[in-house]
C-alpha cells in the first residue's frame, strides 16, 4: 500500500525528516509515536503534499504510484486521507456542500459517476450516525465554532464519507474526552479495518491504541524511525518514556 | 459625490482612487434623492454588471425610526462607482451590503458618507470585494457622529480579496465622532485566500479552481444576506464571480 524509502524533507530549509523508511501493507494498522519535534506531523503533511514541505530525497510509492508525482488533490482521489491535528475552519462553506463537492471531485478524478444529492445525504447521514454526530452540525460551516473534540469527530465523518484506502491520522486523539475517544476509535475501526485498507496513526499516547490496536508500533525520533515493534512497544514507551526506549 | 459640472481630480479625497477616464464620459452626475419618512422602510438593490461604466450618486435621508437597506452588486466589465450620502435621524437604521468584483482593468468603488445626526441610530456597512487581473476595488467610507448623537451604533466591515498580484484593493474606513456614548466599530482587511484552507480542501480532493470558487462564493454571499430577492441576487453575484475566475 505505502512504501516510504529513505525520505528526507525540509521545512523552511530546515531538514526535519532525515532518511525515514516505512512500509505499510494492506490490512495493517501502524502507529508512529515520538517526542515533540521528532517530525511526526511533518511526515503527514509531506505525504499529503502541503506547500512548504519540501521533499529533498527518497521516494514514496502509494498504491503502485509515485506519490510525489501527484498533486495533493490527486493524492486524495487516489485514496490518501490525512486527518488533521488542527482541522481548518472554512467560513461560509457548509460541511454538506464541501463534502459533496469533495466526494464528487474525487469520483470524477477516478472516472466514476457523481453522487446525486439524495445519495450523498444518505451516505452522510449514515457516517454521521456512526460517529454520533447530529446531521444538523454538518449543515454548519466547516469546523467553524466546533470544539476541539467535535472537529476530530467531524474529521472521522469526512473519512467515512470519502472512504480512503489509507488514512494518516495526525493526533486524532488530542482534544478528545474518554467517551469521544471511544467513539472516534470505533469510527476508525468501522471505516478502515478492512483487508484492502490501512491506517497510520500518529500519536503521543497509548490511549487511542487501546481502541484501535496497531499491528506495528514505530518510534520516530530525529527524523527517522529508530525502533519498530508490536503493540507491546507502545506500552513500554508509556511506562519508560521516549528517551529510554529510543536510546 | 457632489454634482458639480467640473470633473473632480484625484486631489479630492473621495476620488483619490477613482477611474477618472470612465467618470469623464458620464460627468456631471446628478444626485438621486431618496427620502424615507419617519417609521417607514425602504429597500433598494443596485446591480452593475454591464459593459458600460456606471456612476450613481445617492442622497438618502432617513427620518426618525426609518429603515433603509441598500444592496449593491458592483461587478461590471467597465468601472462602476456608487456614492451614498446617508443622514440618519433618531433611531433610524441604515444598512449597506455590497459585493464588488473587479476584473480586467475596471475599478469598482463604493464611497459612503454616513451621518448620524441624532441619537440612537444604527448604521451597518458590509462590503466584500474581489479583485483580479489589473482590477481595482475601493471602499472609502466615513461615519460622522454629530454632537448630541449619543447612543450611535455604527459598524463598517470591509474585506477585500486579491486574486492576482496585479490587482489592487483600497479600503479606507473613517470615523469622525463628536458625541459621547457611541459604539463605532470598523474592521478592514485585504488579503489572499487562506493557504491553510486551500490545502485542507485539496487534501479532501478539491482541485484548486474548485476550492477557490467555494471560498469566494462564501466570502461574497455574506454581504448580500437579507437582500430583497436574495436568491436571485446571490445567483447573479455567483455568475459574475464566475466571469472573474
Amino acid at each position: 500500500m505505502l512504501q516510504i524509502e529513505n525520505l528526507q524533507a525540509s521545512v523552511a530549509d530546515k531538514p526535519i525528516l532525515k532518511g525515514l523508511s516505512l512500509t505499510i501493507g494492506a490490512g495493517e494498522v501502524h502507529a508512529i509515536m515520538g517526542p515533540n519535534g521528532a517530525g511526526k506531523s511533518t511526515l503527514g503533511y509531506t505525504l499529503g503534499g502541503r506547500p512548504g514541505y519540501e521533499v529533498t530525497g527518497g521516494s514514496v510509492m502509494f498504491a503502485g504510484q509515485d506519490l510525489f508525482a501527484l498533486e495533493p488533490w490527486e493524492r486524495a482521489a487516489a485514496g490518501l486521507f490525512l486527518g488533521f491535528q488542527y482541522p481548518v475552519e472554512i467560513p461560509g462553506v457548509s460541511f454538506v456542500q464541501f463534502l459533496r463537492e469533495a466526494a464528487n471531485a474525487q469520483r470524477k478524478a477516478r472516472g466514476e459517476e457523481p453522487l446525486s444529492g439524495g445519495e450523498f445525504l444518505k451516505l452522510a447521514r449514515e457516517k454521521a450516525a456512526l460517529l454520533r454526530m447530529d446531521m444538523d452540525m454538518l449543515k454548519r460551516p466547516v469546523n467553524v465554532g466546533f470544539s476541539g473534540g467535535e472537529k476530530k469527530r467531524a474529521e472521522m465523518v469526512q473519512m467515512g464519507i470519502l472512504d480512503p484506502k489509507l488514512a494518516i491520522l495526525d493526533e486524532t486523539d488530542s482534544g478528545l474526552d474518554i467517551d469521544a475517544l471511544r467513539i472516534v476509535g470505533d469510527g476508525i475501526n468501522a471505516t478502515m479495518r478492512r483487508p484492502d485498507k490501512a491506517v497510520l496513526l500518529i500519536t503521543h499516547y497509548q490511549r487511542l491504541l487501546d481502541y484501535v490496536q496497531p499491528d506495528f508500533v514505530h518510534v520516530l525520533a530525529g527524523g527517522r524511525i529508530v525502533r519498530t515493534g508490536g503493540p507491546e512497544l507502545a506500552l513500554e514507551l508509556e511506562e519508560h518514556g521516549y528517551e529510554a526506549v529510543a536510546a | 459625490m457632489v454634482d458639480v459640472a467640473t470633473l473632480p481630480t484625484r486631489h479630492a479625497e473621495d476620488f483619490r482612487y477613482a477611474d477618472l477616464t470612465a467618470l469623464a464620459s458620464l460627468w456631471p452626475v446628478k444626485a438621486e434623492t431618496i427620502v424615507v419618512p419617519a417609521g417607514e422602510r425602504r429597500a433598494l438593490t443596485l446591480i452593475h454588471t454591464g459593459e458600460a461604466p456606471l456612476v450613481r450618486d445617492l442622497a438618502v435621508a432617513l427620518g426618525e425610526g426609518a429603515h433603509f437597506a441598500l444592496h449593491v452588486l458592483n461587478a461590471g466589465a467597465a468601472s462602476g462607482r456608487i456614492a451614498v450620502r446617508a443622514t440618519l435621524q433618531a433611531g433610524a437604521h441604515f444598512h449597506l451590503g455590497a459585493v464588488q468584483l473587479a476584473g480586467g482593468d475596471a475599478t469598482a468603488e463604493i464611497v459612503t458618507h454616513v451621518t448620524h445626526a441624532a441619537p440612537d441610530a444604527i448604521s451597518r456597512q458590509v462590503v466584500r470585494s474581489v479583485a483580479g487581473g489589473r482590477g481595482t476595488a475601493n471602499y472609502l467610507g466615513k461615519v460622522l457622529v454629530q454632537p448630541g448623537a449619543d447612543g450611535t451604533d455604527g459598524e463598517q466591515s470591509v474585506r477585500a480579496m486579491l486574486l492576482d498580484r496585479t490587482a489592487t484593493a483600497n479600503a479606507r474606513p473613517e470615523l469622525e465622532i463628536y458625541a459621547d456614548d457611541v459604539k463605532c466599530a470598523h474592521g478592514c482587511a485585504v488579503g489572499e485566500l487562506d493557504a491553510g484552507g486551500l490545502f485542507y480542501m485539496a487534501q479532501r480532493g478539491l482541485p484548486p479552481e474548485l476550492a477557490k470558487r467555494l471560498m469566494l462564493q462564501a466570502f461574497i454571499a455574506e454581504a448580500l444576506a437579507g437582500a430583497e430577492d436574495e436568491a436571485a441576487l446571490q445567483d447573479q453575484a455567483r455568475a459574475a464571480l464566475e466571469a472573474l475566475l
